[in-house]
């Protein structure tokens, strides 16, 4: 250790001699010393998978920056004006002012056509970034306790930014945007009863109405992105709060966080990437072209275009509205349109609330109380990890909706076939996908208690003496053993009480009932890690006569072909 | 392991329970720049190289603003396009990985271990705090005098009303959402021209995307009668489609046997899903699909729904020839067009009651 | 000036009775198995068409169905799809003839249709206004075409020809309907086609475009290459780099 500098009073360093002034000066009146202290060397683990989050984030702080210079010429308003810009195609046509401004930052503007593609892109890589975070919280549990709130605060985060990025869809008013906002009108007038009303006042009267894109800028660029704000400190503020969780490993525990220090190698790392995201979107905005208002045209309630699709986020709706059948009904002289409000409405409200309800749901199955800041590895969650893959396909095939037609041209496909393909397999591939994942989940757990117990192939063949081919078994590498046992044990799973001794159902034995079916569900089939005495007993066979461990011994036999070492 | 000592804490105990010990951080492996000095000058100088291009591209970059004009491609593209977008993108990567380079290779890389304490407070601060808000409503009585209580709930559940209320200029009340511009003698003209047609300007297997002769007319004072919004509002409801095909392939319902003529029909061009213009029409199978979510209509067969989300058939206006022998239409749609809403079916009631 | 625009039969131009007659023999060879000998087409056995009666459909359908490709279809199809055109120019013009000579029907269109080299700004507006109310709800809005059910499509008119683009106008071709000279008029057909032509020699402003695709394409691109991009990003950011022993 012969690198760490010897301890200097920091009064004595340069840089100590030359801060103590300003610092003292803020100190006076702020006093943050205190809360500085603690946090400046903070320490964060490092994964990349930690660092998705932060591509949702610094994609927000482009968005700001990118949106900022575009409010300087985009006019919020839908009275109509002769285009007369330098796009000779739609010279002469009459089109909302919204349009012929977001021509004007497309073509006058100079840089204007790159901010709008680099505005557009961080949009979509938001929203994208979020989700693949999620993804990552949700398959690794670090959703648990104690950090149930900031999962839910993410879920909001998630819901405003796909609103934001429709509402933004929304703004340039071109043949896309308004045959978006005509999507929404539908779906507005489906919510039952109110939906009339819903229409006339978000509109301020019959579609497309007057007002709909200068209320859509207002929450597009003041309302939301104020919640996202806020909601995104409530996000950070609780990470540094709790710390981050860190993965199981050597030295690291529940009771400690390893890592860096935020000053002075998070920071520049957090900071690099946000120069590399910034970077990244700005090339691309360089080199592909996003959303080519022009070539759509203005809004015009009678045109509409082949592969007329929202962007890829409101994509699942897009599938799910699309493959609905055409459930209408009428009662007490209401019309009831379901095959608008099932798949617009309810299944966005579905989808959230079980994401929403999840942390609870699986803490009611497994009684789980403690605090958990190490992750899991998805295999050792296989019904966690199957549910998580089952929504995912679920979401996947949706899309395929969304983009039937795409599809359907471009691989020479019935779109017909392809809707009935999504309609049978959003039920049904779920289900695949449930009970392939929970397999390879069980099955890749085997394979790391059977590396615990029986080590590794070392590749090294051995003839014995009555002429048997056997290869060596090694133990791992005992940090590698510890990271692959770090995790929990499976609970005792008891019946519950059901009657007591004179036959009465016990009371609550109804959710006691349901709550052991759960369980039961819950880890069925799950391998629990080695014990002690397993670990142990495994030692004994990898270890020779001396007790030394890593020496093959002589009785060892090598692997039959049901991967059992054969041994004495 | 047989000595008698109890486990001290439940940390221990686990640990105990483990079938692997914790064996520690593992020993600290150095960077080359750590040990090798001319390594760490050599990433410096690769960081600083970065830097500079940086610097250099964010020049680069207002050198194209001022001479780079907008009319200019390169390889087909924008030319200032891609130039803003590769000097900025190009530069603020740079600038990212050198900042990374430098965290990464010469900042500290010691781990550091710092310890966690439970999310909870403790038992005497919840304590106190139960405390605090005990003694706070004690004081305030908001127990022992329900009046005030109750009087200030009713005052706050009471303001909502203003605010609800100041919502209410939202936009009017939904009215005429059944009816059209569409009426009785109107003249269908060809979209954007605005050209009536007759009949025989139809060949079998022709599609129309038709308006109103309305919406390209003036009034006296030589305005446009539908302008701005208020024509988009209205097209979106009125906007059709003509078509012809073979009289006997048609196979008009009950009492819209003379809705047609000569095989020429007239539908909404507005979708009953969710509103879009449908105008896919398919001139030999006489289905009709719609773009957005693949709806398929029948023309041939009034309308019908045949796949897809739209649940009402495709509202049809009934057409006659005027005296000079252009198509008009009859009515307003005797259906209602456009996507369902709340009240359709009673609006539909009041409909069918009128004709 | 009407009667000026309007298609005059194929006959009048400088097609001679032998043109028709080298047409008749082309046509009884590589035609007649399925549209029948004399054109009167073929039902099968079902009621179906074979091959659809070429009477009356005129010398513009020939040449857009032959000069295309479509025809001769290679096999039976929900929709024959461009390929490389089998016949030669001069045995189109006779094929053309033939068929044309059996009744009436349009002739292929002239310059009036697609001759663009002089539509002003004003025509190209009035072309893309046409365009978008008629067309793009099939061909999409740049022309890259879209899907129709049953496996069936609006194919990319993006480097069709302004004659057989017209050709498709005024026939309608299988599944497309047909906009004849009265509703849209040949004026209006040459702007439509100044319109695509326009819009297509625009430069590509953005840069590379999704095929005029449109937001499904972009979906694509946010997830595998700006994902998939900035995750190869925070991976690198993470790693740890190369580690020596410390002497």
């Amino acid at each position: 250790m012969t690198a760490t500098p010897e301890y200097v009073a920091v009064e004595n360093t340069p840089l100590g001699k030359k801060a103590a002034g300003p610092v003292g000066w803020l100190d006076d009146r702020l006093g943050l010393a205190g809360l500085a202290k603690k946090n400046l060397r903070k320490v964060f683990p490092d994964h990349w998978s930690f660092m998705l989050g932060e591509i949702a984030l610094w994609s927000f702080v482009v968005l700001l920056v990118t949106g900022v210079f575009l409010t300087f010429w985009y006019q919020p308003s839908m009275s109509e004006i002769e285009y007369a810009g330098p796009y000779t195609p739609l010279n002469g046509l009459e089109m909302s002012q919204a349009f012929q401004s977001t021509l004007k930052i497309s073509f006058e503007i100079r840089g204007g056509l790159l901010i709008r593609q680099i505005h557009h892109w961080s949009a979509a890589l938001f929203v994208a970034a979020m989700i693949v975070h999620m993804l990552r919280v949700f398959f690794t549990g670090a959703y648990r306790k104690p950090r149930e709130v900031n999962w839910l605060i993410g879920l909001g985060l998630l819901t405003l930014g796909i609103i934001e990025g429709f509402a933004g869809y929304s703004l340039p008013d071109d043949l896309l945007s308004g045959t978006g906002l005509r999507f929404v009108d539908g779906l507005m007038r489906s919510i039952p009863i109110v939906g009339s009303y819903l229409e006339f006042f978000i509109f301020g009267g019959e579609f497309p109405g007057n007002e709909i894109i200068p209320r859509l800028y207002m929450a597009h660029i003041l309302l939301i992105p104020a919640l996202l704000l806020g909601l995104i400190g409530a996000h950070m503020l609780l990470l540094v709060f709790h710390k981050h969780t860190q993965w199981p490993g050597p030295g690291r525990t529940e009771d400690n966080v390893v890592g860096y220090p935020m000053l002075p190698v998070y920071a520049a790392k957090a900071g690099g990437f946000f120069f590399i995201v910034f970077g990244f979107t700005a090339l691309m905005g360089a080199f592909l072209e996003i959303n080519p208002v022009w070539v759509y045209g203005p809004y015009n309630p009678s045109e509409v275009t082949a592969g007329s699709q929202p962007d890829w986020y409101m994509g699942f709706v897009e599938g799910a509205v699309r493959v609905m059948p055409n459930w209408e009904t009428t009662f007490f002289n209401y019309t009831w349109s379901w095959n608008v409000f099932i798949p617009g409405v309810m299944l966005l409200g579905l989808m959230f609330g079980a994401l929403g309800a999840w942390p609870f749901v699986e803490r009611w199955i497994t009684g789980d109380q403690a605090e958990h800041h190490l992750l899991e590895r998805p295999r050792n969650a296989p019904v966690r990890t199957a549910f998580g893959v089952a929504g995912m396909t679920m979401y996947g095939v949706f899309w395929i909706g969304g983009g039937n037609d795409i599809i359907a041209t471009k691989f020479s496909l019935d779109i017909y076939t392809i809707t009935w393909f999504v309609r049978i397999g959003i039920f049904v591939l779920p289900v695949l996908a449930f009970m392939i994942t929970k397999r390879i989940c069980i099955g890749l757990q085997r394979a790391d208690a059977n590396s615990i117990l029986h080590g590794y192939e070392t590749g090294v063949l051995e003839r014995s003496v009555d002429g048997s081919y056997s290869e060596r078994h090694a133990p791992l590498p005992v940090n590698d053993q510890f990271t692959l046992t770090t995790h929990d044990r499976l609970p005792v799973l008891e019946a519950p009480v059901e009657y007591d001794e004179n036959g009465v159902p016990a009371p609550g034995s109804r959710a006691a009932r349901a709550r052991a079916w759960a369980q039961r569900f819950y880890y069925d089939g799950t391998v629990d890690k080695p014990t002690v005495e397993d670990v142990d007993h495994a030692l004994e066979h990898l270890s020779d006569h001396d007790g030394h461990p890593v020496a093959l011994g002589e009785d060892f036999q090598g692997v039959s072909e049901t991967g059992i070492p054969r041994v004495h | 392991m047989s000595d008698e000592i109890e486990p001290r804490d439940e940390s221990r105990e686990i640990q105990r329970r483990e079938p692997i010990g914790d064996p520690g951080l593992p020993e600290h492996q150095y960077r080359p720049q750590d040990v090798d000095e001319s390594q760490a000058r050599r990433t410096e100088r690769q960081i600083s190289a970065m830097f500079l291009a940086a610097a250099l591209l964010f020049v680069g970059f207002c050198v194209i603003y001022v001479t780079v004009d907008a009319d200019t491609t390169f390889l087909g593209w924008s030319a200032q396009n891609v130039g803003f977008g590769f000097t900025l993108g190009t530069a603020l990567l740079l600038i990212g990985v050198g900042i990374i380079q430098w965290a990464k290779k010469l900042m500290g890389d010691h781990e550091i271990i710092e310890m966690r304490h439970p999310a909870r407070s403790s038992d005497e601060d919840r304590a106190e705090v139960l405390g605090d808000i005990n003694a706070g409503l004690e004081e305030s009585g908001i127990g022992r005098r329900p009046m005030i209580r109750n009087s200030l709930l009713t005052a706050l559940g009471a303001l909502g009303l203003p605010a609800v209320f100041l919502l209410r200029d939202l936009g009017p009340l939904p009215k005429d959402q059944r009816v059209t511009v569409w009426k009785k003698g109107m003249r269908v003209v060809n979209d954007v021209s605005g050209m009536p047609l007759k009949p025989s300007d139809l060949q079998v297997g022709q599609l129309v995307n038709g308006e109103p002769a309305v919406f390209f007319e003036e009034d006296s004072e030589g305005n446009r009668v539908y302008e701005g919004t208020e024509l988009l509002q209205a097209k979106s409801k009125a906007a059709v489609i003509v078509v012809r095909m073979r009289p006997e392939a048609i196979r008009a319902a009950k009492g819209r046997e003379n809705w047609g003529i000569d095989g020429i029909l007239c539908y909404s061009k507005i979708c009953t899903h969710v509103g879009c213009p449908i105008s896919l029409w398919e001139q030999q199978t006489h289905h009709l699909l719609c773009p957005c979510h693949q709806s398929t209509f029948d023309l041939a067969d009034n309308g019908k729904v045949i796949f897809g989300p739209a649940y009402r058939p495709l509202p049809q206006l009934p057409l006659a020839l005027d005296s000079e022998g252009y198509l008009i239409a009859v009515s307003d749609f005797p259906e209602i067009v456009a996507p369902s809403y709340p009240e359709l079916a009673r609006d539909q009631k009041k409909l069918a009651e009128k004709s | 000036m009407y009667a000026a625009l309007a298609p005059k039969p194929a006959t009048a131009e400088t097609i001679t009775s032998r043109d028709v007659e080298a047409g008749r023999q082309l046509f009884e060879i590589g035609c007649a198995s399925c549209h029948g000998t004399n054109a009167e087409g073929i039902e099968t056995t079902r009621g179906n068409n074979y091959g659809p009666a070429l009477v009356g459909v005129g010398a513009a359908a020939v040449d857009f169905q032959v000069g295309t490709g479509r025809m001769p279809m290679a096999q039976a199809a929900q929709q024959a799809p461009r390929k490389d055109v089998e016949y030669s120019a001069k045995e189109i013009r006779e094929l053309s003839a033939f068929v044309a000579s059996l009744a009436p029907g349009p002739a292929i269109p002239g310059k009036e249709y697609t001759d663009t080299s002089k539509a002003s700004v004003s025509d190209i507006r009035e072309g893309g206004e046409i365009f978008r109310t008629n067309c793009t709800a099939c061909h999409n809005s740049v022309g890259a075409g879209g899907a129709l059910p049953g496996g069936k499509y609006a194919p990319d008119i993006r480097d069709v020809s302004a004659k057989h683009t017209a050709e498709a106008m005024i026939t309608g071709p299988q599944q497309m309907p047909v906009f004849s000279d009265e509703v849209i008029t040949p004026e209006d057909k040459r702007n439509v086609i100044a319109y695509v032509q326009k819009l297509n020699d625009q430069p590509g402003y953005g840069g590379i475009g999704g095929g005029g695709l449109g937001p499904v394409v972009d979906g694509v691109f946010a997830w595998i290459i700006g994902i998939g991009g900035l995750a190869g990003f925070a991976i690198w950011i993470g790693a740890h780099g190369a580690r020596v022993k410390k002497r």
